[in-house]
């Protein structure tokens, strides 16, 4: 209590830092993000109805949380072994390895688009093994979702490596002395202690993927109810100007990052509760 | 330390256990019974066996190389398809130019901001306590939540013709979608959180001791900043400014929306690699995003080196910290 009260008398400027924040918060994101729902507080439910339930539509919301989804899963099984290997192994130029597990961060999401779609076209050099087996992936879904697992490759690898790291070696050899092979100890005793980080980066990975443009129009080709991703159809309906169309679809889709970040949200929430009461 | 068998088991296994604070608490019972096989049996029922390692660490090289490494040579290996020549003389595009300045016009005055943001927001947020702190938080956080389109739309909405802003625009001749400063916008927005969460947590964890001491010495609120808490945070500084300069140079769907595609006028470099790659302009396209490749390439190296001082600062914090302590 009393460190608190230092705090508040000793340090100067929380006027001017918090004003500051505040106010240039407000003008970049509250009031441009304030538009937003108060111009789709002007449509009419109806209209609201009508145009986020266009069959087109839906096609591209199935496509885009289905794709979304299978790459969040292949994910958070592959992110899992990368991150465990990483963090419990040791092999030559592990240190650049792990360096590059960031690389769909820092890459421009249209450079990542054109790479994939190069490689898994016809001819590429993926592709053109893949051809002869009847297998397509450059514009099919098929592509789409390899494009938005690199996108959410990080989260799930990141999410996941603090936790391996935490992770104290003697519960599991406490496991082991009590008589537990070494696969019921990752079932029984690994397993359950990462699964709230394994899920936050399942759930990034997945918000990120649903939002993702840049490195999948490339890649999917976009043909009207087969390959076109919720993104692009509000970049198509800004194009007719259609202005309200775009607004009610981007509603929808922000809703869906909300609801998913709300879970995010929770589960740490939940971890951090059950820490403090095992300490 | 003495070379009990409980020590040597994690010997033994430094590259399993090195991250394991409490080496010795479990296998007190082990020293106790002396027993080889129980030492054997503990030793492989926490480490996995050989061939399953191998297996793992296959799976992670495989998996990284398919969806990292190959699109990254890929890239490359288009750009030079037909030479060097060829590679360069798409960089002699008076397009290509105009493209990389604009980009680092809006790069050069988005992050910036966002960096000056970054250091007021985390000390306001970070040294004093107030109702509400976590909510300010999360609305910072924001702009990570929305989806690049739907963030260049917002602005749309906004500074559009049929938007709020859009007639009054019109009247006095400016204009900010379809223009420059729509593009500085988005890329503001779109970067707006990256600074202030690096340092907001960084802060919070070294807390406000020496802020005070260098206060209560007398020394003004902006000595203090520049003399104290600038040194101490100039590698978290670093690491957000590296990844909000990466976004703002490389941000695709939300100034794609705002750009109208103004060949030499309103084109980034990710839009001009889009605008080359849709005219099947290949070779131009892959060396201009060989560019962005580079510049992919360079953010990770900084970041790692960032990392490095950051984990070693930390390190030094805990080390000064347990030292008070005792």
């Amino acid at each position: 209590m009393k460190w608190k009260f230092k705090s508040y008398s000793v340090l100067p400027g929380f006027g001017l830092t918090m004003g500051c924040t505040v106010v240039w918060l407000s003008l970049m994101v509250l009031i441009p993000l304030s538009a937003l729902f108060l111009r789709a507080s002007g449509l009419t439910a109806e209209e609201l109805w009508k145009t986020v339930t266009d069959p087109r539509i839906v096609a591209s919301y199935r496509l885009t949380f289905g794709a979304a989804l299978v790459a969040a899963m292949i994910n958070a099984v592959f992110g899992f072994i990368v991150a465990w290997t990483l963090v419990r192994y040791d092999f030559p130029f592990k240190r650049l390895i792990d360096a590059f597990v960031d690389l769909p961060f820092a890459l421009p999401t249209a450079v990542s688009g054109i790479a994939l779609t190069a490689i898994y076209s016809k001819n590429g050099w993926i592709g053109q093994y893949l051809e002869p087996l009847g297998i397509k992936v450059a514009f099919t879904p098929l592509g789409i979702t390899v494009a938005l697992t690199f996108i959410g490759l990080p989260f799930v690898v990141r999410t996941l490596e603090p936790a391996l790291h935490d992770l104290e070696k003697d519960t599991e050899e406490a496991a082991a002395i009590l008589g537990a092979n070494r696969w019921q100890t990752f079932w029984r005793v690994i397993l359950p202690a990462l699964l709230p980080s394994l899920l936050t980066g399942f759930a990034l990975s997945f918000a990120r993927a649903i939002g993702e443009f840049g490195s999948v129009v490339f890649i999917s080709g976009n043909m009207p109810m087969k390959t076109e991703i919720t993104s692009l159809l509000i970049i198509t309906k800004l194009e007719q100007y259609d202005t309200t169309g775009a607004t009610a679809i981007a509603c929808v889709m922000l809703l869906a990052s909300f609801v998913l970040l709300g879970a995010v949200n929770s589960v740490q929430w939940y971890i951090s509760h059950r820490s403090r009461g095992g300490s | 330390m003495s070379l009990t068998p409980a020590s040597a088991i994690t010997a033994s296994d430094t590259s399993t256990n090195a991250a394991v604070p409490h080496q010795e608490t479990v296998p007190v019972a082990v020293q106790k019974n002396h027993s080889r096989s129980a030492v054997q049996s503990i030793k492989t029922s926490t480490n996995e066996p050989a061939w399953i390692r191998i297996l793992l660490i296959a799976v992670t090289i495989g998996f990284l190389s398919l969806f990292l490494f190959i699109p990254l040579a890929a890239v490359f290996t288009e750009a030079l398809r037909k030479g060097w020549g060829t590679c360069l003389a798409s960089f002699r595009d008076p397009a290509a130019w105009s493209a990389i300045k604009l980009t680092l016009i809006a790069a050069g005055i988005a992050v910036p901001l966002n960096m000056v943001f970054g250091l007021v927001a985390s000390w306001a947020i970070a040294r004093f306590e107030f109702s509400g702190k976590s909510l300010l938080i999360t609305l910072i956080d924001l702009p990570f939540a929305i989806s690049p389109v739907v963030s260049g739309l917002i602005f749309v909405l906004l500074f559009g013709s049929s938007g709020w802003f859009g007639p009054w625009l019109a009247k006095h001749d400016l204009q900010i979608i379809f223009a420059v400063p729509g593009i500085i916008l988005v890329t503001i927005f779109i970067t707006f959180p990256f600074v202030a969460r690096e340092l907001i947590p960084l802060m919070q964890e070294q807390g406000s001791e020496e802020e005070q001491a260098a206060i209560s010495l007398g020394a003004g609120g902006w000595q203090t900043f520049w003399r104290v808490t600038l040194p101490n945070v100039r590698w978290g500084l670093m690491y957000g400014v590296i990844l909000c300069n990466a976004r703002a140079m490389g941000e695709f769907g939300a100034v794609s929306v705002v750009s109208g595609h103004i060949r030499g006028r309103t084109n980034t470099v990710p839009l001009h690699v889009e605008v080359l790659y849709n005219e099947y302009n290949f070779v131009a396209a892959f060396s201009v995003a060989s560019l962005l490749a580079v510049l992919a390439l360079v953010t990770l190296a900084m970041k790692t080196l960032v990392e490095i001082r950051l984990e070693r600062q930390m390190a030094e914090a805990q080390a000064t910290s347990s030292t008070h302590s005792t």
